[in-house]
């Protein structure tokens, strides 16, 4: 390499990010990894988008989704979806949503139905992760969403039907608006902003900080 | 590497505060002149008479710790969690002792988890990251792969979106670790994601990604393009080390100045793609529930944040005299502009000096010196401004806004309730 070329890569070095394109020492397509083939991407593809993308081929009801239910959920979940100490309740919360206890279900919260076969899949039984068929996730889809009074007990749910499942809470969310919180000024107070503070809670009168241990390895 | 053994969770500060050291030097007289007594903690009895082993002996050589720990008298700093919050401790959350620690960065072996289905622990040779979907050359990189990239190193904080999220109908927890621990910052290495989409070509319609854990929950959240390109990355290291599994090793997502459960660990797989997916985190979670029924979506970043660290719950006043207000200030805006202190819980407030460095999306410290007469009540607050103008709310203005059941995104400014024996509460003022 002769000296004026050898300064030139220097600088462009030098430059970081910038000179990108035009550093010859940056990998070129095809230099690092490995090129992935449609049936290795498939093994990983997991996800299932609300307009149907990624569910596979297969179908399952309610009724064939109840033995499913009570041997692989139930133990946490509860034969009704009434959850088990402090395992999620997937049944109910319908109107619950602006009272002081609102109940977050698929019925009550849960945008699109296709939420429920991709997680699932992807996460469910908790401990036993991806073990289930294609068949066993769309018949316990149909059992939590007939759980939920979305679909009758002998709703067939498959790739073509579940997209087309309007969740009750669909329309129930609005794109970030923040900063929502009102400020009386740009310029925040610095002197006299309060006439009287008033303590409202404490802490230690709720009680219910772990004293002893709680100590994390 | 030596298991630290588990201390109870009565700090140093709080046994020696218990033992009576303080509150006699905080009911002592302050007498005048030259000649104040300052506080001596108990057990504590300046310069001894007997020189110590430790001064005549030897110590263990340079083979005793070939990975250090620290000194077995900081057994205290370490995570805790929060039984009664989730069902088991596989899907959970422990807190970092930001009471305890220093400076801006949190040490790797304190930095808050959050795992939902536990700590995978992953053979670096068995893992693979793969990049699909609306891309020219769908690819596969191996650890070694991504070291073929020219990395960045950038400090930054994370933060789940739910920290401080049990303080949202009144003062629950008592201390900062717990109503303000899920919270850490770090120096991250790794490869910007535009290097690796630029690596492997986007298609036109390339508008949203999707990150997936390898982890038995393989978490998944969707991420708009423009942030993905603009400052996000994958990272290996994490504080001048590989990450550590509990972190997502060998790789995982960062996502400055956004909610924790996005910067995915484990990372296996990001798709490009036009739509979000709306996945279980980003419906059922992490979304945030108003009074009306309605809720926000994709709340992604973490608005201008700061906690008082000490005196604090946990390090309560130790006697009359000169001290010093510390504490974090953080904002997922970018830089931290101003920190304002208060002492008698909002009414006045002075401008607290900041220490360098000041960097966007990354923990700032305060330092305001402070004298206490050793008897009067104190309600200490901060409120920090970022950069964009935004101004840190208190619980009020929030729960005015939003309710009480929004769960996520409760950045309100703390009261730390200074009783005049010089111990330290969490309360709530209006």
């Amino acid at each position: 390499m002769s000296k004026s070329l050898k300064i030139l890569t220097l600088g462009l070095l030098a430059t970081g990010g910038a000179a990108f394109a035009a550093d010859p020492n940056l990998p070129k397509p095809g230099e690092i990894g490995s090129a992935v083939t449609p049936q290795e991407i498939a093994r990983w593809d997991i996800d299932v988008r609300p307009d149907g993308l990624g569910l596979p081929p297969g179908q399952g009801t309610a009724e064939e989704g109840e033995q499913v239910w009570m041997d692989n959920c139930a133990a946490c979940h509860g034969e009704f979806g009434e959850g088990v100490d402090r395992w999620p309740v997937l049944m109910g919360g319908v109107d619950s949503l602006s009272s002081d206890s609102p109940v977050k279900t698929p019925g009550s919260y849960w945008p699109y139905a296709t939420t429920i076969y991709d997680y699932v899949y992807r996460a469910m039984p908790f401990g036993n992760a991806q073990s289930l068929t294609p068949d066993e996730v769309y018949a316990l889809t149909a059992y939590i969403l007939n759980m939920d009074e979305v679909v009758p007990s002998d709703f067939v749910v498959n790739a073509e039907t579940l997209p087309k499942v309007e969740m009750p809470n669909r329309d129930g969310f609005i794109d970030d608006p923040r900063p929502d919180v009102k400020v009386a000024s740009q310029e925040p107070c610095m002197k006299d902003c309060v006439k009287e503070v008033k303590i409202t809670g404490h802490a230690r009168k709720i009680d219910v900080t772990p004293e002893e241990g709680g100590g994390v390895e | 590497m030596t298991q630290k053994t588990i201390q109870p969770h009565t700090s140093l500060d709080r046994r020696r505060f218990l033992s009576g050291g303080a509150k006699m030097a905080a009911v002592g007289a302050v007498s005048g002149g030259l000649t104040a007594v300052g506080f001596r903690p108990a057990g504590a009895a300046g310069i001894p008479e007997e020189l110590p082993d430790h001064s005549r002996y030897l110590g263990p050589g340079v083979t005793d710790q070939p990975y250090g720990t620290p000194s077995q008298y900081e057994a205290h700093v370490i995570r805790r969690n929060v039984e009664w919050l989730t069902g088991s401790t596989e899907s959970s959350i422990n807190f970092t002792p930001l009471q305890d620690l220093h400076g801006i960065i949190t040490p790797n072996g304190v930095f808050f988890e959050r795992h939902h289905s536990g700590r995978a622990d992953i053979d670096p040779a068995q893992h693979q990251l793969m990049i699909h979907g609306l891309v020219e050359r769908p690819i596969s990189l191996s650890v070694p792969d991504l070291l073929r990239f020219r990395p960045v190193d950038r400090i930054f904080f994370t933060e789940c979106a739910a920290n401080g999220g049990m303080e949202w109908r009144g003062a629950q927890l008592n201390g900062v670790q717990f109503t303000r621990g899920m919270l850490g910052c770090a120096q991250w290495t790794g490869i910007p994601l535009r290097t690796l989409f630029d690596y492997v070509g986007l298609k036109p319609k390339a508008k949203w990604v999707l990150a997936e854990g390898a982890d038995a929950a393989a978490l998944t959240r969707s991420i708009p393009m423009d942030k993905a390109l603009d400052d996000c990355m994958v990272a290996f290291g994490q504080n001048g080390e590989m990450l550590r599994p509990g972190q997502g090793y060998p790789m995982r997502l960062v996502v400055p100045g956004w909610e924790g459960n996005m910067w995915v660990k484990w990372l296996r797989r990001l798709e490009v793609g036009d739509e979000p997916w709306y996945t279980r985190w980003e419906t059922s979670k992490y979304t945030d529930l108003l009074p009306n029924g309605k809720a926000y979506k994709f709340t992604w970043v973490q608005e201008a944040n700061s906690v008082i660290t000490s005196p604090s719950p946990e390090k309560p006043m130790n006697g009359a005299g000169p001290h010093v207000i510390r504490g974090l200030a953080w904002s997922g805006n970018g830089r931290i502009k101003r920190v304002d202190v208060s002492m008698d819980g909002g009414k006045n407030w002075i401008t607290a000096p900041l220490e360098e460095p000041i960097l966007p999306k990354a923990l700032t410290r305060f330092y305001l010196p402070f004298r206490w007469d050793g008897k009067s009540s104190l309600m200490l607050q901060s409120r920090a401004m970022d950069e964009t103008g935004y101004v840190q709310p208190t619980i009020v203005d929030l729960r005015n806004a939003r309710g009480t059941n929004s769960i996520y995104h409760n950045n309100s400014i703390m009261t730390w309730l200074v009783n005049p024996t010089g111990e330290v509460e969490n309360v709530q003022v209006a």
